[in-house]
């Protein structure tokens, strides 16, 4: 029998779903489609006007970003958790955190960075200033990754239900707002010329603590989910 | 003590205890109650800028304060059950839950009806009433996990997760609000802070506050009689008890 | 008797005080009573089954 390192497992674990989400390519581009059409929704329902979308365009590209993370997360655990391969992984001799934590890096890479590609180009959809682009990024960089580790916890707790779904949505979005008050604002500052550093330094500090802690509440809840 | 904590986190026997301690516990909280009641409603004077409007103070603020204590007992009580397996702490946890929502409801529509004669309206985005209305929802999503599985123990044992996920997120939730806050000073008209407070509306204040502590108790013992009934209806302590009346 | 009245017109901010409190106790009323009545109706079930149960085993 070989023993394998943990460094190794992370990597397996985070190349099959990174081949799994290649075979599955609408599942990766709707959740993005998703956050362009929500974005775009709002000049038609509120006001052309440049005066008005730029005052609310931290705030609207904030919450697409949250609601198409939300449509994605399921992803990261309901198909293993259906076809048991989940449980093959939990029994396993490596530790379920670092399974977690890859999954999670796996979501970010396949759903979080892809927001981050396609933000600018909203930006300029809702007359965003070029000053505050580089913080826009450098929000969705900190923030998103909060999102899905957040997310996991959320996903691990209802992936035994079958209609987790709308309870999902439920039980994290109230754990994200965080992340979207000081996301939102950073932007909207940046964009009205102020410092942003403390702000960004905030959401550094929630990276470091869900980084941390999330694993640890999300393997135990896929323990008792797979029971 | 170990031998006392077992005996008392037996099911058969809490079940008996809490039946005989309900009485004692509601008669407490209705003396409580009406003191309380007393004292704030017609003993302490009127506030010389909010008139008599300030009275909702003696139920707004002692909810408030148990919305908070609520989430913390059904947290730990849920941790404790998630680490030794012990299955009162699972049920006061779930019991918790609802008790915790009345009360932060209650904080919320009656810091609305304090809020409607001051500022004018009946709802502003203060930073207290927002942190309020987050907790309401948190109190929701443990309640919704706690209700969606088949398995009673898995799901309090899922929400006991969540209720400890919210614990750490509560003083993160509640900082980011107050600093979001004060940044958007212009929405709130007037502070809702506390009218210069007097002895003579502190002590109803706190008995009000007491008498909250007690309905909890009251309230969390009735409920958890039911859950473990609903839980061990097949165990033979349940058939003993039933068959004295108890 | 007028004193009841000042007492109950609360200065002018009789429908809020008293909206408050009113609403604080028909929730907690309801907190109380919902959990009595879900208590009765188990009793009775589970009674009811026991008693079955007890029948049945006997020969």
């Amino acid at each position: 029998m070989r023993t394998f390192g943990i460094p190794r497992a992370f990597i397996a674990v985070l190349t099959r779903d990174l081949l799994l989400a290649l075979r599955r390519r609408s599942e990766v581009v709707n959740p993005l489609l998703f956050f362009v059409i929500v974005v775009t929704l709002f000049p038609l329902a509120v006001s052309p006007s440049q005066a008005i979308l730029q005052t609310l365009a931290p705030g609207i590209i904030w919450v697409a970003a949250l609601l198409s993370t939300l449509l994605s997360l399921e992803r990261m655990f309901r198909s293993d958790f259906e076809d048991g391969s989940l449980e093959q992984l939990l029994l396993s001799p490596c530790p379920p955190t670092v399974l977690v934590l890859a999954k999670v890096l796996a979501h970010w890479l396949v759903s979080g960075l892809p927001l981050l590609l396609i933000a600018p180009l909203l930006g300029v959809f809702l007359a965003l200033p070029v000053t505050a682009m580089a913080t826009l990024l450098f929000t969705l960089a900190l923030g998103t990754p909060v999102l899905s580790l957040v997310g996991a916890i959320g996903v691990a707790l209802t992936v035994g239900l079958r209609r987790g779904g709308a309870l999902l949505s439920l039980l994290v979005l109230p754990l994200y707002l965080p992340v979207l008050i000081f996301s939102a604002n950073a932007v909207a500052a940046a964009a009205d010329g102020l410092p942003v550093t403390g702000q960004l330094y905030f959401l550094g500090g929630l990276l470091l603590l869900s980084c941390s802690l999330a694993p640890l509440a999300a393997a135990a809840a896929l323990k008792i989910s797979i029971h | 003590m170990w031998y006392w904590f077992h005996r008392f986190a037996s099911p058969a026997y809490f079940y008996r205890f809490a039946g005989k301690a309900i009485p004692w516990l509601a008669t407490l909280t209705g003396l409580l109650l009406l003191a309380g009641l007393y004292g704030g409603l017609v003993l302490a004077p009127a506030d010389y800028q909010q008139g008599d409007s300030y009275r909702i103070i003696f139920i707004h603020v002692p909810s408030a304060w148990m919305s908070l204590f609520i989430y913390v007992v059904m947290a730990t009580a849920g941790g404790i059950g998630l680490i030794w397996h012990i299955k009162l702490a699972e049920v006061i946890a779930a019991c918790s839950a609802p008790i915790g929502a009345s009360f932060t409801f209650i904080a919320l529509a009656t810091g609305s009806l304090w809020g409607k004669p001051m500022w004018g309206t009946w709802w502003v985005w203060d930073a207290r009433l927002t942190s309020e209305l987050i907790l309401l929802f948190l109190y929701f999503g443990v309640i919704a996990l706690q209700s969606a599985g088949e398995d009673k123990r898995t799901a309090s044992r899922a929400s006991a997760i969540l209720a400890l996920v919210g614990v750490i997120n509560i003083p993160i939730i509640h900082f980011s609000v107050e600093w979001w806050n004060t940044l958007h000073q212009g929405a709130t008209v007037s502070k809702m802070g506390a009218p210069s407070i007097h002895t003579s509306m502190l002590v109803p204040l706190l008995i009000m506050a007491l008498a909250c502590k007690f309905y909890y108790a009251t309230s969390l013992l009735m409920r958890a009689r039911v859950e473990l009934l609903e839980r061990e209806h097949n165990s033979n302590w349940i058939r003993e008890a039933l068959k004295n009346h108890e | 008797m007028n004193n009841l009245a000042e007492f109950f017109h609360m200065g002018g901010y009789a429908l809020y005080v008293w909206g408050a409190y009113g609403l604080a106790t028909v929730v907690l009323s309801y907190d109380l009573i919902a959990p009595s009545w879900r208590l009765r109706g188990l009793k009775r079930r589970l009674a009811l089954r026991h008693t079955h149960a007890d029948s049945v085993s006997q020969p």
